[in-house]
Parts: C-alpha cells; sequence; structure tokens
C-alpha cells in the first residue's frame, strides 16, 4: 500500500511528466492557450494513459522482455523480443485511442463532444509513448502499480497544463517585450515553473538511513566548527595576551 | 547547384531558419529539451532525426497514393517505429553508453511531433525527391537549434565541449577558473533548456520582426 502511494505522489510531483522530462510539450503548448480546451485535453491524456500503461505493461511482461514467452513452454524461455517494444507499444496506444473514440462516441455523446476532437491528437502525444516506456525503463512490478503510475502521471500533465492555461490567460494583459509574446515568454515561465517543481524532489527522500548520515555529517561539522571557533578564541586571547604584556 | 533548383533550395533553407520546426512551427519540442545537457547527445539526437525524418518523408512520399486515408496515422507510426528502432540499435550496437544517455527518448521519435507534422503536411502530398529534401531541412532546422542548446549548456554548465574541457581545469584552476570563474552548475539541470530556448525566440524574433506573435 505505502508503495503505491510513494509511486502516486512521486509522479505527480517529483516526476512530472512535463516539468522533470518534457513529455507531451508540443501539445503543452499549442492547446494551453484556454483553461477550458486545457481541462478536456487533461482529461483525455489521465484517460488514454490510465488505459495504455497497465496493457503495454501485460504486453513487456508477457511477449517483449526477455524471458517473457517462458508460459508458452520451455523452448521458448530464450527469446528476447524487447527491441518490438516500440512498434507494438505504439500500435496498441493507436488501437487504443481509436477505441476509446468509437466507444465514447457510442455511449457518452456529452463526454464525446468535449473529448472527441482532442482523442486523435493523442495518438501522437509523446506523453503517452512516453509514459509506456518509463513503464517499461523502471521496471514497474505489477499491474496494480502500472495501472497507478499511469493514472497518476496523467494528472500530472492534467496539472501542467492547467497551470501553463491559467497563466496564459491572465498574462495576455501583461506588458510583454514584443519579440518574447506567446510562444516565448510561454517557453521561459515553463522553465520557471520546472525550477519551481524541482523543490518536491526532496519530498520523497524514503527510509531512515539516509537522513541519519547527514545528520552525522551536520553534527560533525558542528563540532569541527565549534573546535575551530574554540581555536580560535584561544589564539585571539592568545594575541591579546600577547599585545596586553 | 545544378542538383537543386532555387525551388528545391528553399525546401532546404527556410526551416533552417524563418520557419523553425522548433521555435516558428512548435514541433518536436520534448526531445529537444531532455537530452541538451552534453553538446554529443544533441549531435546524435540530431542525426538520429535527420535519418528518420529523410527517410520515413520518401516511404509517405512513395506510398501517398496507396494509404486508406482512414488508417493513414496508423501506418505512418509504422514507419516511423520501423526506422526508429533501426536507429535504437544501431547505437545499442555501437554507441552503447551514448544509447543509456539518450534513454527512451530515441523511441520517443516515434512521437516526436516534427515527424508526424511534415508527413501530414508535405510528405502525403508531394513528391519523393521534394519529400526528402523538406525531411532533410527540417530536420536540420531541428538538429541546429539542438546543437545551439546543447552547445551553451554544456559550455556554460561544466566548462567542456564534447567533454573536452575548453575553459581550463576546475579542479587545478588553471584558464578561467584561476581569475575566479565558476561553473553554472544550474545549466545542467532540465528548466534551464526551456529558458535557453525562450531567449533563442527572443533572438530571432527581435530580428525578424514579421514573426512576432500578436496575442
Amino acid at each position: 500500500m505505502l508503495e503505491h502511494v510513494e509511486l502516486f505522489f512521486k509522479s505527480i510531483f517529483i516526476d512530472n511528466m512535463v516539468f522533470a522530462t518534457f513529455l507531451g510539450m508540443c501539445s503543452y503548448l499549442a492547446v494551453s492557450k484556454k483553461v477550458t480546451t486545457a481541462v478536456g485535453l487533461g482529461a483525455a491524456v489521465i484517460f488514454v494513459l490510465a488505459v495504455t500503461v497497465p496493457l503495454n505493461w501485460l504486453l513487456d511482461q508477457y511477449l517483449l522482455r526477455s524471458g517473457a514467452l517462458a508460459w508458452l513452454g520451455p523452448e521458448y524461455a530464450d527469446y528476447d523480443l524487447s527491441f518490438l517494444s516500440f512498434i507494438l507499444f505504439i500500435a496498441t496506444i493507436a488501437t487504443m485511442v481509436q477505441l476509446v473514440e468509437i466507444v465514447v462516441e457510442k455511449f457518452s455523446p456529452a463526454l464525446y463532444n468535449s473529448l472527441g476532437i482532442f482523442l486523435p491528437l493523442i495518438a501522437v502525444n509523446c506523453a503517452i509513448l512516453g509514459g509506456s516506456l518509463f513503464m517499461q525503463s523502471r521496471d514497474i512490478q505489477s499491474l496494480g502499480l502500472a495501472f497507478n503510475y499511469g493514472l497518476s502521471s496523467g494528472i500530472g500533465w492534467f496539472l501542467a497544463i492547467l497551470a501553463i492555461a491559467a497563466i496564459r490567460e491572465k498574462i495576455r494583459y501583461s506588458n510583454v517585450p514584443a519579440p518574447l509574446r506567446g510562444l516565448g515568454i510561454t517557453f521561459i515561465i515553463t522553465g520557471l515553473m520546472a525550477i519551481g517543481f524541482m523543490s518536491f524532489g526532496g519530498m520523497l527522500t524514503g527510509g531512515d538511513e539516509a537522513p541519519a548520515e547527514v545528520e552525522k555529517n551536520t553534527a560533525q561539522k558542528t563540532e569541527e566548527v565549534k573546535t575551530i571557533k574554540e581555536a580560535d578564541e584561544n589564539s585571539v586571547s592568545y594575541n591579546n595576551a600577547i599585545i596586553n604584556e | 547547384m545544378a542538383l537543386l533548383s532555387k525551388k528545391d533550395s528553399r525546401l532546404i533553407l527556410d526551416p533552417l531558419a524563418d520557419n523553425n520546426p522548433i521555435t516558428i512551427q512548435v514541433l518536436g519540442i520534448c526531445s529537444a529539451l531532455a537530452i541538451t545537457a552534453e553538446l554529443k547527445a544533441s549531435i546524435v539526437m540530431a542525426l538520429s532525426v535527420v535519418f528518420v525524418l529523410g527517410f520515413g518523408n520518401v516511404v509517405i512520399s512513395l506510398m501517398r497514393n496507396i494509404i486508406p486515408s482512414k488508417i493513414r496515422i496508423i501506418v505512418q507510426l509504422v514507419v516511423v517505429a520501423t526506422l526508429v528502432i533501426i536507429v535504437d540499435q544501431v547505437l545499442k550496437a555501437f554507441a552503447y553508453e551514448l544509447s543509456k544517455t539518450l534513454s527512451v527518448f530515441i523511441g520517443l521519435i516515434i512521437t516526436n511531433c516534427i515527424i508526424m507534422g511534415r508527413f501530414e503536411a508535405f510528405a502525403l502530398a508531394n513528391g519523393p525527391w521534394k519529400s526528402f529534401l523538406d525531411g532533410i531541412g527540417n530536420s536540420a532546422g531541428y538538429g541546429l537549434i539542438l546543437v545551439i542548446i546543447g552547445f551553451f549548456r554544456e559550455l556554460l554548465g561544466s566548462g567542456t565541449l564534447l567533454g573536452i574541457k575548453v575553459l581550463g581545469d576546475p579542479i587545478e584552476k588553471t584558464g578561467l577558473y584561476a581569475i575566479g570563474y565558476e561553473n553554472n552548475g544550474f545549466m545542467l539541470l532540465s528548466p534551464m533548456a526551456l529558458i535557453v530556448v525562450g531567449i533563442i525566440i527572443w533572438v530571432q524574433r527581435s530580428r525578424n520582426k514579421a514573426l512576432i506573435e500578436e496575442n
């Protein structure tokens, strides 16, 4: 349970898709002019990530990684198909997006009207493929964790695009230098926001051992400082003594 | 050049400056930012994109009359994915260390918006030779920005270029360091890539007023 909570917060804040790894920047910059459209795209990204990451986890686990084909029989245990992962992942994503589009259109026309136009855009959003590839390279252990990872990275992306869209709506009234208007200032604001998000890096440093060591070090340092100060005072008093003499 | 007519050479030269994919068309930002802390990684990434986009454009352009338009996105993705797998396997075989630094970002060339953008906007409507030139031009414009970002980030961040010390030795205090210069470690962090791109856009648009957005 604890690992679920940790992964959840870690993928939203520390490994935020936009601010830490710059995934999905293209649609992040192109669709963030108005808050309402940003919310639509963000919701679609959460949805698609939460569906495709677990699916690709299953593909990776039972088809692609070395030894994954062992369930077919011992003679298949040596195969390593991981070089095919790009093509299979992207095929899964493209198919899922198409499928989701059809299903949503059939069963919830209202949702389709708000999400529909964004769904085709999403197939080529790097955040979606990036989610699956990071899932593979970070070696996520179970299907539940993979679902959690997809969902929380999606939420992180949603937060990012919501924030920048709100800022861009406001900044229209400010006097930005002409050459920076539009794209330029958006880049710089995103950079500043990314610096801000870096401060979340200290949030989950984990176990007890590392901080204890740091404390020890600081304790040692303060001791050293003390001894140095004492030495200084000694030398000062010594000097004073000399001067007095 | 006799090989290139005037129209053809514009296909290559336009994307280098006034129609640059990164700073004007806003395509392919994702990978441009994450891997530019070192010049070497940026150059390899630029070359990979030149290869993928050049040949991808040719393949799509050759198939443009037989692709049903309903499933064209999946066809395009399969073509790109195949080319990217080739690049990835070559890098893993000949430059393993580098492929570790680039990690998933080679894979993300597949969803690099430049590629899909050029397929949709150019290769589906033009012949293979023109598409090839367009692909080379656009990926070169992308690579140019990547190399500029990589150059400044590596030079200011770690005082090296391609791993060679150019500003003197920071530990022994030779060269610039002898007079008190310090590396700006901040340049190596990813947010600075965004700010460097912002500055490039600023410089480019103040030189060419026609590019300024209204907003």
